[in-house]
């Protein structure tokens, strides 16, 4: 089946039912999406299909066929960063950062959809686990992105 | 080479140019251990390096793994301040997991161009002393160790003995006294004679110059570099998908295996089927190892699907009696028979009790908890020509490269670990490396490299965990309701040895132990026995006021008059919540103080209670005295992330036992704080210069009774068992029911 990974279209030779989580770790060697827990709680798998942050491990490569997925690695433009990534170094977010791609995706889904958002939007959108605690500083740097 | 007290400089000439030094640590041959080690290795220990090349680079190698608490910026930070290094030309590098140059003879390799970098080891403070001992030949990045210990003794030493060469060298290349020549940001100045170098024009000169011993440090007023929240150097990585974390470790012909392990801990494969599954795509080989069985494949899925559909049956032998009642049923039995074992003594607790005015008496417990870390358990390992590699996330690096050769059955020499990023860490990559172990046995069987990932189910399942505790703690009050008796019993003793100190002055004090009372893995967890310590403490403290009808503020205050630093930051934290002002409706605030890892840290949650009857906490005020701060914004996100840490556990966090087996399999069975439900937090740093404390497990101890103290005060619920959402905390509690144990009268 093909499937269309930041811009590039690969023809990848997996099961149907096998998660889009994996063939981009695995298969296509995009290691930037995170495997945490593998049923749709955390979020560390965290990509957008058709512009909609999804969790990704637990949709089926079938699923994502013939759509445009975005990873953590299509999100810069060459050298500039996404103003989401940007805010993310201002604010010092990351600790030990494992969540984070996901956490990046979803607020660029979020920004996408509400350019201002609120924080009872943030509080919606971002349902993503940080182990570290890291959630007063995303909080801030999505606020400091949608002013970017 | 110059001598010190405790440690000595050395240095010399870096190849190509430039500058090294190294501060080194004199053995301690007091303890049976290090003894044994010292026997093989020799006679020193490397803390800190610094390499100064001829371009003006400053590398400073850390010998301490990062996962998220800023070590590799903040450690480079004192000893660029010492210094006086320019910090837009300095460099980190994280030390390899080697012993040999824990070994002044090979040190001296080292320096001769015969080795590559040095390894290396935490430092010297009196505090840490113990600890150091304990870890002899151990890169431990836990007990809040690698400011207060590395940080203090190596970095600042080696830093003020590099710049201290690098003086005397100009001042003997431009034939000045050296009290005239000045630094800063990596120049060398004699303002009389208008003179000035780079230090890397000076390095290869100043190698020639014998270490210094004892160099006096920058004073604190005169700092550039120390005190700023500077960018941390692991965060543009983080941030764009490059940082490479073990589970994204990748080799040419590499495979991935997912394992299954015996649902009971300890318990044994009897018996499985490997015929159904070998046939499935991508499906390589179907190994045994001791207590589990793994599916090796060409993608981790195909593994992970076809190790969950092999039939296999498991014996869990006499373990598979254990459960939670009954531990906890044995917990509390143990401490009624007596014959406990003395943790510490002032006075005479029992007989002051006796003659106390009024008695408090109460039990308390807590659950096991996994650690959960973001990546779950993985490590890719490799045997080729007797040797063996292995890639992963360790925070004792060095300590699991040992452990590695003796899983493998190999000498050390024949074992190289490769450090990768850690997706967090909070003890479970410290000493209990069962995933090293399980990836070492299933690459014994292979002869390509593999990653032995484990999935969620297993990591949660297959933890070395927090362990339950229960504790019985009695005072008594005088007339005025101030306690003169505190008898202070629970069950297991870990570490810290200082975690169940009370910094209250109470003339009789005593606290005993039962051991034996545990069956479960134990691992430590962010802050260890102070995690339930500070919950048993701090309630217990708050029904002592409740007693005594007096503000939980001001009772703990009037206890403190011994203790300044710690009432400078329970009264911040008052202060900083408006304490004295009413709460919003519907919300009330709870108080608590915990000193650990040398932090004195006090929190003051807000909570509601919701129509569902379960607690929210709203907004948390933590005052904390570390000593003194390297990095503002660091120990900041340290102390909010220890707080979210300890707030899952105390609202939701429990791991059960059933028939030998944990319960809770995945984060929806065991949840997780998320940013709708966490806290607004303000943190507010009140140092008091005193030596240096920890900063990454200090915000956890004092959030589970901070919060349960403001139930009680909002709701009159008592809760003495976490986590919160098992009580219903709906409408005012029965009344006080001390036969049962149950809830106080509200206030």
């Amino acid at each position: 089946m093909q499937i269309r990974v930041n811009g590039t279209a690969h023809e990848v030779d997996v099961e149907e039912e096998m998660p889009l989580l994996w063939v981009l770790r695995d298969v296509l060697d995009l290691t930037g999406t995170k495997y945490g827990c593998g049923v749709a709680y955390c979020g560390a798998c965290t990509v957008l299909v058709d512009g909609v942050a999804t969790r990704s491990c637990t949709l089926p490569a079938a699923a994502a066929a013939g759509k445009n997925v975005t990873t953590i690695e299509g999100l810069a433009r060459g050298d500039a960063l996404h103003r989401v990534q940007a805010a993310w170094i201002e604010h010092q977010v990351p600790q030990c950062g494992y969540c984070q791609s996901g956490q990046i995706m979803a607020a660029v889904a979020l920004l996408q959809a509400t350019p201002r958002p609120s924080d009872a939007d943030i509080d919606a959108a971002m349902t993503n686990v940080c182990r570290c605690g890291t959630y007063g500083r995303i909080r801030a740097a999505i606020h400091a992105a949608a002013q970017a | 080479m110059a001598i010190t007290r405790r440690g000595f400089v050395i240095g010399g000439a870096l190849a190509g140019g430039g500058l090294l030094l190294g501060y080194a640590l004199a053995p301690f041959s007091n303890l049976k251990r290090a003894r044994a080690l010292e026997a093989r290795d020799g006679e020193t220990l490397l803390v800190t390096w610094v390499k100064i090349a001829s371009d003006d680079t400053v590398t400073v190698i850390v010998p301490h793994s990062e996962m998220g608490q800023g070590v590799h910026t903040a450690l480079p930070m004192m000893l660029a301040e010492e210094l006086d290094a320019d910090w837009a030309h300095v460099r980190m590098e994280q030390a390899p997991a080697d012993p040999a140059f824990a070994n002044g003879a090979l040190a001296r390799g080292y320096l001769l161009g015969e080795y590559d970098v040095p390894a290396a080891l935490s430092g010297a403070t009196d505090f840490a002393m113990r600890k150091i001992a304990e870890y002899l030949h151990a890169q431990i990045t836990g007990g809040s160790l690698s400011v207060r210990a590395t940080g203090v003794a190596g970095m600042r030493r080696t830093g003020a003995a590099a710049r201290w060469m690098l003086v005397q060298a100009a001042a003997q290349a431009w034939g000045v006294p050296a009290s005239e020549v000045t630094t800063e940001k990596s120049r060398l100045f004699h303002t009389p004679s208008q003179r000035s170098a780079r230090y890397g024009e000076m390095a290869s000169a100043a190698a020639a110059f014998d270490p210094p011993g004892e160099v006096p440090r920058k004073p604190r007023e005169r700092y550039t570099i120390v005190g700023r929240s500077l960018p941390r150097f692991d965060i543009p990585a983080k941030v764009d998908g490059s940082a490479k974390y073990g589970v994204d470790t990748r080799l040419p012909d590499m495979l991935y295996a997912a394992v299954r392990a015996s649902p009971v801990f300890g318990g044994k494969v009897a018996s499985f089927d490997a015929s159904k599954v070998a046939q499935r795509r991508g499906v390589v080989r179907v190994v045994e190892i001791p207590g589990a069985v793994a599916v090796v494949a060409d993608n981790y899925w195909r593994a992970k699907q076809a190790v969950e559909a092999l039939p296999v049956s498991f014996d869990g032998g006499a373990a598979t009696s254990h459960s939670s009642d009954a531990i906890f049923a044995g917990m509390e039995a143990a401490l009624k028979t007596g014959g406990l074992k003395k943790d510490y003594r002032f006075g005479d607790a029992e007989g002051a009790l006796r003659t106390a005015a009024q008695v408090v008496e109460q039990t308390y417990r807590v659950p096991y908890l996994a650690h959960a870390t973001m990546e779950p358990m993985n490590c890719t390992a490799h045997f080729s020509d007797g040797k063996l590699e292995v890639w992963g996330g360790f925070q004792d690096g060095l300590g699991a490269r040992v452990q590695a050769a003796k899983f493998a059955g190999l000498p050390l020499e024949a074992v190289t670990l490769h450090h990768t990023a850690m997706g967090g860490g909070f003890g479970r990559r410290g000493p209990t490396v069962n995933y090293l172990e399980r990836a070492i046995q299933i690459a014994k069987q292979l002869d390509r490299p593999v990653n032995v990932i484990w999935s969620r189910e297993e990591d949660m399942t297959q933890d070395n965990y927090r362990n339950a505790s229960v504790a019985h703690i009695r005072a008594g009050l005088d007339g005025s309701g101030k306690p003169i008796a505190w008898l202070y019993e629970f069950t297991e003793k870990h570490d810290p040895a200082e975690a169940t100190w009370i910094p209250y002055g109470i003339a009789n004090r005593e606290a005993r132990y039962a051991t034996g009372t545990d069956p479960i893995p134990f691992g430590p967890w962010r802050s260890v026995d102070n995690s339930h310590h500070g919950f048993f403490i701090e309630s217990f403290v708050d029904e002592l006021a409740f007693a005594a009808k007096q503000d939980p503020y001001q009772y703990r205050r009037a206890l403190l008059t011994d203790a300044p630093r710690h009432r400078a930051v329970l009264d911040a934290a008052a202060k900083m919540s408006g304490w004295d002002s009413p709460a919003p409706k519907g919300r009330a605030r709870g108080i608590s103080l915990k000193e650990s890892f040398d932090t004195i840290v006090a929190q003051v949650a807000e909570v509601s209670v919701g129509e569902d009857g379960r607690a929210r906490v709203h907004r948390v005020w933590c005052a904390a005295d570390p000593g003194e701060v390297i990095h503002p914004s660091g120990i900041a996100a340290q102390l909010e992330g220890g707080i979210i840490y300890g707030l899952t556990a105390a609202l939701y966090g429990e791991i059960s036992i059933a028939n030998g087996q944990v319960v809770e399999r995945n984060f929806p069975d065991y949840p997780m704080v998320k940013l709708a439900d966490a806290p607004a937090i303000e943190v507010q740093v009140v140092p008091s210069g005193a030596h240096t404390g920890g900063a990454g497990e200090p915000g956890t101890p004092p959030i589970a009774a901070a919060t349960a103290n403001a139930v009680f005060a909002l709701t009159g619920h008592r809760v003495r068992a976490l986590p919160l959402r098992k009580h219903d905390l709906r409408g005012a509690p029965e009344r006080w029911r001390p036969e049962q144990g149950g809830n106080d009268e509200p206030t």
